[in-house]
């Protein structure tokens, strides 16, 4: 197992290497910042090309990707345009998304393992129609439609939740941003288990639970849905990673100033410190999540063993 | 297989459904428990202490007055800081605030007498100095200040501290000149009868010596000598400010104090501002347009102000630049209908463009309606002849250029529409989003683009020489179009030499006439100043640059 | 993009070395039944394929493939009568809108924004004019060209891909695996924005190709996954000691048994992908008009839904049905599939 983990470690640095220069080269293929911190008006050359010179975009690509990438390890994740330090953004950013994700998670978790087990145990009767139906609308309806929808009719409406999140947001005003993100993976998290419990409930130690006389939720809880959640978890520790870097459109309907939008900000104003900056340790949350995954999946299955 | 699975429904797991509403259930209560504790709809960060929450964009620059370009942080600038001149909110008149008086004999040299006892609010006074420090140190090339083009230029000595290439000469201008504490000389390059009536502009601000001593300091919490001062501000999230206890001018807060809320989406503020968890919203998003005045039970102000959005050309493209093509410019305005556009798109809040200023100047500020001939009139059979008759769309399709990042897209969709109604083709004129500011910026500065683009102006002041010169001269740093016309540049320079202002207004106006024949820009209509309310208070204005008069605003 | 796993495998869990078969496939091969070509990898347990003698294969009728027991199967399957019915009708209206409609979708009067329903108009008008229900037939074109291409681009690229990394192993796997975490780490939008605005035209097939590139990562990890479940049955080992060749092995033994869970993530992600060109509608970087598509139908009135949802319901109907179908059609082909689900 040790030496599995310092493999999958090792694994992880080209991958950090690759996805940090592909930003950095995707951010520059946008072209150059500086004419746009001017307004609407022409730039003045000699600032301009001073400010050039200021943010080293006159360097080679790789000269500047090395130096950005130098500064990381020593803490310098560089400066916004506005003279903010990029840290400082990530401060106050990590923990809003960090709030909306952890919201997000125990939903999708608890909401759509439920749902599926309802469903995966009653397969073919109404509920399981139900279930089914339901999901299927939550994937086919786009984010930012159902935040609006929910933000007008919860939030303005009828008053049944604050419309934004404050600054910094309590959980509370978090419940109904956590609904909109956490929606279509819940709808994914209760067909996969759905799935998993349908297969599962015809196996041959369930039907020896029951012919043991073993209560009905001792069955499910113990013997099922312990065998069930195996590709349940993968899915779920995948997702978290996805939820942190993906909750833009959510954050930008609730006012949630998270890393999601700092990365629009950063994207809409081509600041390369920034957007590096952010799925540096975006890319790197994901990757150990991955890790973690793998090795809760030997964790619940013990057949499954790592050289 | 049939058996197993009968007995195992009977067995017990129904007994799972009986948890799972109980669960459910009990989910449930917890969740509406939160919410109803949680003041929904009633907003605790907005109890009445006098303190108004507003709507706030983040500025993409440091908040220092030679580095603010865009209307977010010249709001805050205008709350710490009072200049020379301020224009008064309701009639757009500048007049003297810091100014003792500003006399000149030749329109060229000045003499400006500050008024005496002024503070800022560390304890520190207001001197000549604190004006000339400020606009030297601004226009210092090797500070990078990006808003001093055009408003310092004029200033002789300018090009020595700011060159277009190579080292600055000097670290000072040559035309300032401090005389004593109150008193300061400025030489100007050129005759500018109304250079003063510039001087409203945040870039002029005085600033403490605190700031020379250590300018990024200042800039974590700018210190100014006007109405308010920063209490706190949290970068890229909101910014406190409280009345200026030591502030002796005119504009004295009617309010305990100002919270600027940084919003990530207009919508979203709207969605407080009707839930009543904001106070002033002047950033209305443009789905709320048509039910504003119903939402918000005539809490809505849709008021004239400086801003006239217009198309632009790109003339250093051969294929635009040819008498024919100014024709073809000349149908492509026909064929907009704006009455339309502004009723149906915009609600009102628009108005059609009949001149390249806007309504805010008034008649004795140059504002002249119907000074723009055909090309601001809807006339679909004339505007067909004359695009058809002069060798159609040069390219063949007309593309208007937008950035996509903001909420262009509808108004450029109807326009176009217009235009291939007029034409019969569905295919003759086609947006072109661009993906985001900054890139549209890049392809404007590189004078790249192939077809039309969005273009418009803010003013800096409510002159007309403001609408006119940084634009339409030739070289002039806004002028995207590379249109150069000897009379217009002739015009221009007799119109600041002029020694009245009547003088001054007919001079630009016939500049103006000049560009009606050349359109390097088609106008399409003026922007009104859009702000709601909350019903928590009271005495809401905009000023001219559509920014709310913040020291008025009453709260109960 | 969500990680949805199908029946089986773990989806694709790099475990790295030993990997015991999945946890609910049996290990007692019945080996009177292993047919070298077509045998499902798990047999039912539960009885409804008994062992049969070897001398009674002949006399019986010829073994059917997993193919023609899941088209029986689904013949007779409701759910996919009607989806397949309903991708049918919209198959028709992208090809051919003009039987739908006589309205152009791009014939817009602006005197009738946001009107609601008149006659000859059912759908009402949107806000620059235009007939929403021609839009929304038109529309049917470029929104199902988006989903149906992009996912059958990323289904190939994430099969190739993953298949082969799950059958090599080894340093390429390695490869391939990391590659695919490099790509799942690019935000959508940052990935949308220089993509899209580097390409000068932003055609439907240049979103495709977008799609594509952010897409095949999930459908290769599910691939993979697959192929190494399925590899480690024993009657690939049985193959392989009859002299079996690598591609023979692929591609009759291993890929058929793997390609089910591949179909039915690729029919949830046709619909995520058809979302997805919403979605970047709304950011600003999907397709832009003269295109006609329901994206940016949905984009352009999500938020004026408070006082004219019709401008909003009908096109989100429309992609909330097509999405709808496609998944009833991968519920029904993956029941069909799976043997453990009879």
């Amino acid at each position: 197992m040790g030496r599995y983990v310092i493999r999958r470690l090792l694994q992880m640095i080209p991958v950090f290497i690759g996805t940090t220069l592909l930003i950095f080269i995707m951010v520059h293929a946008l072209g150059d910042p500086v004419n746009a911190l001017f307004g609407d008006r022409a730039p003045d050359p000699a600032t301009a090309a001073a400010l050039r010179q200021q943010y080293h975009l006159n360097d080679p690509l790789w000269r500047q990707y090395l130096l950005y990438m130098g500064g990381i390890f020593t803490g310098d994740f560089g400066t916004a345009f506005n003279g903010e330090p990029v840290t400082s953004l990530m401060g106050t950013a990590f923990p809003n998304t960090i709030k909306l994700t952890a919201v997000a998670f125990v939903l999708e978790m608890v909401v759509g393992i439920l749902l599926g087990v309802v469903s995966g145990l009653r397969r073919g009767r109404s509920v399981d129609t139900l279930v089914l139906v339901l999901t299927l609308l939550v994937i086919s309806i786009p984010t930012f439609v159902t935040g609006y929808v929910l933000q007008y009719l919860l939030g303005v409406r009828w008053g049944v939740f604050d419309a934004t999140a404050g600054n910094p947001p309590q959980f509370q005003q978090l419940i109904m941003p956590g609904i909109v993100l956490a929606s279509v993976s819940l709808a994914y998290v209760a067909r996969l288990t759905r799935t998993t419990i349908a297969e599962n409930s015809r196996a041959d130690y369930v039907r020896t639970a029951i012919a043991k006389g073993l209560p009905g939720r001792r069955v499910t809880v113990n013997h099922l849905l312990r065998n069930s959640l195996i590709p349940v978890v993968t899915f779920l520790g995948t997702d978290l990673g996805a939820l942190m870097g993906g909750a833009l459109v959510t954050e930008r309907i609730f006012n949630i100033q998270g890393v999601g939008y700092q990365l629009y900000q950063g994207i809409a104003r081509q600041n390369s410190p920034t957007v590096v900056g952010f799925v540096t340790v975006l890319v790197v949350i994901f990757l150990v999540a991955n890790l973690i995954v793998d090795l809760l999946y030997a964790v619940l299955d013990p057949r499954i063993r790592y050289a | 297989m049939r058996g197993a699975r009968r007995s195992s429904r009977r067995t017990g797991i129904s007994g799972l459904g009986r948890t799972v509403t109980v669960v459910a259930g009990t989910a449930a209560l917890a969740l509406a428990a939160t919410a109803c504790s949680g003041g929904g709809g009633g907003g605790g960060s907005n109890s009445g202490n006098g303190v108004v929450t507003a709507w706030w964009g983040d500025p993409q620059n440091p908040l220092i007055p030679t580095d603010t370009n865009e209307v977010n942080g010249g709001a805050v600038l205008d709350m710490i800081f009072t200049g020379l001149k301020v224009y008064d909110p309701k009639t757009a008149q500048p007049v003297n605030a810091m100014a003792e008086s500003i006399t000149t004999q030749d329109q060229q040299h000045f003499t400006i007498k500050i008024k005496p006892n002024w503070k800022f609010s560390d304890g520190t006074p207001v001197t000549a100095h604190s004006f000339v420090d400020a606009w030297n140190w601004g226009s210092f090339a090797g500070n990078k200040q990006n808003n001093t083009d055009p408003f310092f230029t004029p200033i002789q000595g300018y090009t020595d501290v700011h060159p277009e290439s190579g080292a600055p000469k000097a670290r000072t201008m040559s035309g300032l000149h401090v005389v004593d504490d109150h008193t300061f000389t400025v030489a100007l390059t050129h005759k500018f009868s109304t250079w003063p009536d510039t001087l409203g502009y945040s870039a002029f601000a005085p600033l403490p010596k605190a700031f020379f001593a250590n300018p990024n300091k200042w800039e974590q919490k700018p210190i100014g000598n006007g109405p308010y001062v920063i209490d706190s501000w949290t970068k890229g999230q909101q910014m406190k400010l409280s009345p200026n206890p030591d502030y002796i001018g005119d504009q004295k807060p009617k309010n305990k104090g100002i919270l600027l809320k940084v919003y990530t989406d207009a919508n979203a503020s709207y969605a407080d501002l009707q839930s009543g968890n904001l106070d002033v919203d002047n950033n209305l998003p443009s789905s709320a347009l048509a039910t504003a005045k119903n939402d918000l039970h005539g809490r809505f102000i849709n008021a004239p102000a400086g801003i006239l959005q217009t198309i632009g050309f790109p003339l250093y493209d051969k294929a635009w630049n040819t008498p024919a093509a100014a024709k073809v410019r000349e149908g492509i305005g026909m064929a907009i209908d704006r009455a339309t556009i502004t009723n149906k798109i915009f609600h009102n809040t628009r108005v059609p463009a009949s001149d390249w200023t806007a309504p805010i100047l008034g008649a004795q500020g140059g504002y002249k309606p119907g000074l723009c001939g055909g090309a601001c009139t809807y006339n679909p059979t004339e505007a067909k002849k004359l695009i058809d008759g002069n060798g159609g769309i040069p390219g063949g399709q007309l593309t208007i250029a937008y950035n996509a990042d903001a909420d262009h897209k509808v108004w450029v969709d109807a326009v176009c529409n217009s235009i291939n109604n007029v034409l019969g083709n569905s295919h003759a004129c086609v947006g072109k989003p661009v993906g985001t500011f900054a890139d549209f910026r890049n392809q404007i500065v590189a004078k790249s683009m192939t077809g039309a683009f969005r273009s418009g102006w803010q003013m800096d002041y409510p002159l007309i020489q403001d609408f006119i010169q940084p634009i339409y001269e030739t070289g002039a740093a806004s002028n995207d179009y590379s249109y150069s016309s000897h009379q217009v540049d002739s015009l221009i320079n007799q119109a600041n030499a002029a020694p009245s202002r009547a003088e001054t207004v007919t001079k630009y106006q016939q500049a103006e006439s000049q560009i009606d024949k050349d359109l390097p820009t088609i106008p399409l209509w003026y922007q009104n100043g859009l702000a709601g309310y909350s019903a928590n208070v009271s005495n809401v204005l905009l000023d001219p640059f559509s920014v709310p008069v913040y020291w008025e605003i009453e709260k109960h | 993009m969500p990680d949805s796993t199908g029946p089986g495998g773990p989806g694709g869990r790099e475990p790295g070395g030993h990997q015991a078969p999945g946890p609910f496939e049996s290990d007692n091969q019945n080996l009177a039944s292993i047919d070298a070509g077509s045998l499902v990898g798990s047999e039912d347990l539960h009885g409804e394929s008994a062992p049969v003698p070897a001398a009674d294969l002949e006399a019986r009728e010829k073994p059917r493939s997993l193919w023609q027991d899941a088209w029986r199967d689904l013949r007779r399957n409701p759910i996919f009568i009607v989806s397949g019915l309903l991708i049918l009708f919209l198959l028709v209206m992208a090809i051919w809108p003009g039987l739908f409609t006589s309205t152009s979708p791009l014939a817009c009067d602006l005197g009738k924004s946001q009107l609601g329903a008149t006659s000859g108009h059912p759908f009402g008008f949107d806000t620059q004019g235009c007939d929403v229900y021609a839009r929304t037939v038109y529309g049917a074109r470029a929104s199902i060209t988006v989903g149906v291409c992009a996912t059958v681009g990323s289904a190939l690229l994430g099969t190739i891909l993953g298949g082969l990394a799950g059958f090599l192993g080894g340093w390429f796997d390695g490869l391939i695996s990391r590659c695919a975490d490099i790509f799942f780490g690019i935000p959508i939008l940052l990935g949308g924005l220089v993509f899209l605005s580097v390409m000068t035209s932003r055609s439907i097939w240049i979103v495709v190709l977008f799609i594509v590139l952010l897409g095949w990562p999930q459908l290769a990890r599910i691939a993979r996954g697959a192929v190494i479940t399925a590899k480690q049955q024993d009657y690939v080992t049985a193959a392989r000691a009859l002299g079996a060749s690598n591609t023979r092995m692929m591609v009759r033994h291993i890929l058929p048994n793997a390609v089910a869970p591949i179909i039915v993530v690729a029919t949830i992600a046709l619909g995520t992908y058809i979302a997805l060109e919403a979605t970047l509608s709304y950011l600003g970087v999907g397709l832009k008009p003269p295109t006609v598509s329901w994206g940016i139908d949905i984009s352009a009135a999500a938020d004026t839904f408070r006082y004219a949802p019709h401008m909003l319901l009908y096109p989100a109907g429309a992609l909330s049905i097509t999405v709808l179908a496609f998944i009833m059609l991968g519920d029904a082909v993956r029941d069909a599939l799976d043997p453990k689900l009879r």
